[in-house]
């Protein structure tokens, strides 16, 4: 299952390939990273079809994560092909507002730093499993 | 008639004379003592006659006689006075008379023919010296008139310099007292200011804690970041080394992987040393924020110091508005370099500039104007004329002209009372343009956004 990790931090990258070492490895799981909203949907031009889960920071410079999940919403809107990839949010602001907004734009997950490695393993290993 | 009985006449022609003569010379004050003698002038008169009457003497010259002696009398006083010039007048007046009566007095004595003989001369030569004393007499008095006058002159004057004198004092009185007033004042003044001086100081302080206070949130979210980091690389090197050891365990090793895992452990602590001081740096940034500047210019990085600033001002103002979200767009300049600058006081105008954009978008967005979305930029970039400009822009509410005149005025705020201080930008003007010889330059459109510009000699 393709994963893109959207952050201003580039340093998520080495924390996400050893977190998920044992995942990536066995070919479970496997991670692109973005540094900025731009980017990532630069990336999903390219990748059109392959990302099936999208984690992405809120606050980032220029375009912030809730704009991207606009965009992307946007963009895969129409039924397919091909099928809108999952959002998950991730901000450091764990507040109600926040998270009420990105579900209102249609994030499929609101996660609050700093992140639950453990947890998010088990939720990303379900859907790949489902995804199989 | 009784010859004698003529010197009685001239005793009251005498006391005639000595009358006119204490009037005319002031003698009780000039001369008190021959004053008092006067009042016996009638004396020796008065004992010629009974002397004469006792011995049975009988000439028609005992009155002049007499009269030579009253002459006498009045030439030795008015010798004694001569320096008060009628009394000189005086002296010339009666010498031509004094001279005729001793000749009078004489020449009979001497020969009676000569008398005789020069009768027409003597009767003219007495006209004369008539007329010389009279004439004198009236010189003599005009003299006297004169001389009071001028006295009279001299007293008005002498009156009217003690007046000026008394009007002089009073004014020196008046003028040391408005003296000690101001003293007083300027004393008070210097006080006042002094005090003053001190409220500013306490001021900038407090407005410096203020925006310490904007930043408290901010600075808690950037500091998160890295701990999350630290936290996280820590977590994942445990994991690391758990696996190390059980690759360890395995009977068959596989050192590529061992190495791999080292290689990755090694990179994590550098990642948690980075991360450590990432946060460190901020809290050092931030005691430097609120600690008094020392106003040393070191080289310093505004892209980097304008960007750490723009986080610390948006997560501030994100930690007490949760809803509010702003694109922030960065034009930096890669070859900025850097410039002389007292990097925690321009940070401070940054951060000012920042606020008040914020501020400035967050208004506006309060509007619900359809499509509208909040931008804050931030660029930098090198003039012609080689200094360096960061321009703050802001898409917000721009400020209305009236006002804009007066925003680095010092406590000119529009914000509500409790909300700013008014100090902020008035505080910045003088950092960049006092401190730092440079310009801090607005440019604005009511209703569509604001554009601040900090020009720095390169």
């Amino acid at each position: 299952m393709k994963i893109l990790v959207v952050d201003d931090e580039t340093d998520v990258r080495t924390l996400f390939e050893q977190r998920f070492r044992r995942e990536i490895r066995s070919g479970v799981l496997s991670f692109s990273f973005a540094y900025s909203g731009e980017e990532a949907l630069t990336y999903l031009h390219e990748h059109a079809s392959e990302v099936v889960l999208i984690l992405s920071d809120i606050n980032m410079p220029g375009m912030s994560g809730l704009e991207l999940l606009k965009h992307i919403k946007q963009e895969y809107a129409a039924p397919p092909p091909p099928a809108s990839p999952l959002v998950m949010m991730i901000t450091a602001y764990g507040d109600t507002e926040s998270r009420e907004q990105a579900l209102a734009l249609g994030a499929n997950d609101f996660l609050t730093k700093p992140v639950d490695f453990a947890a998010l393993k088990d939720k990303l290993l379900v859907l790949a499993s489902h995804e199989n | 008639m009784d010859l004698n009985a003529d010197v009685l006449l001239s005793v009251v022609v005498a006391l005639f004379i000595v009358r006119g003569l204490r009037r005319f010379l002031d003698l009780p004050t000039r001369l008190p003592r021959i004053n008092r003698l006067l009042n016996w002038i009638w004396a020796p008169g008065l004992a010629l006659f009974v002397v004469a009457r006792a011995v049975h003497w009988k000439s028609d010259q005992l009155d002049e006689l007499y009269m030579l002696f009253v002459l006498g009398v009045v030439t030795v006083i008015l010798s004694s006075v001569r320096s008060y010039r009628p009394a000189r007048t005086l002296l010339l007046a009666v010498a031509p008379f004094v001279l005729y009566s001793v000749l009078e007095l004489l020449l009979p004595a001497l020969s009676s023919s000569i008398l005789e003989e020069y009768d027409a001369t003597f009767e003219n030569s007495k006209g004369f010296a008539f007329i010389w004393l009279f004439t004198f007499l009236l010189i003599a008095r005009s003299q006297k008139k004169q001389l009071e006058k001028e006295r009279l002159e001299r007293e008005e004057e002498e009156k009217a310099r003690q007046l000026i004198a008394a009007h002089n004092q009073e004014l020196e009185r008046l003028v040391a007292e408005r003296t000690a007033t101001l003293t007083q004042q300027a004393e008070e003044l210097r006080e006042a200011l002094t005090e003053l001086k001190t409220t500013q100081t306490q001021l900038i302080q407090a407005e410096k804690m203020a925006s310490l206070g904007e930043l408290t949130a901010g600075i808690a979210h950037e500091i998160q970041n890295p701990l999350n980091f630290v936290t996280n690389f820590s977590d994942v090197s445990a994991e690391l080394i758990t696996e190390l050891e059980e690759e360890q365990q395995r009977p068959t090793r596989d050192p590529e992987l061992e190495a791999e895992l080292l290689g990755d452990l090694k990179q994590n602590l550098l990642k948690i040393t980075h991360h450590g001081q990432r946060a460190a740096s901020i809290v050092r940034g931030m005691l430097e924020h609120s600690r008094a500047s020392t106003g040393e210019r070191q080289a310093t990085n505004l892209n980097g110091l304008a960007d750490e600033y723009l986080r610390l001002a948006y997560h501030g103002l994100r930690a007490k508005d949760k809803s509010f979200n702003a694109t922030l767009v960065t034009n930096f300049d890669p070859n900025l370099g850097t410039v002389e600058a007292v990097s925690q006081d321009v940070g401070r105008v940054l951060l000012n500039l920042f606020t008040n954009a914020f501020y400035a978008v967050q208004k506006r967005k309060e509007l619900n104007q359809p499509g509208y979305s909040p931008i804050v930029t931030v660029s930098t970039r090198h003039l012609s004329n080689g200094d360096v400009e960061v321009q703050v822009r802001d898409n917000g509410m721009g400020i209305p002209q009236a006002v804009v005149d007066k925003i680095f005025q010092p406590f000119f705020t529009t914000k509500p009372t409790g909300e700013g201080t008014g100090l902020g930008l008035s505080l910045s003007y003088d950092i960049i343009t006092k401190g730092h010889g440079g310009t801090l330059t607005v440019e604005t459109t009511e209703g569509s956004g604001t554009t601040f510009s900090i020009t720095l000699p390169a």
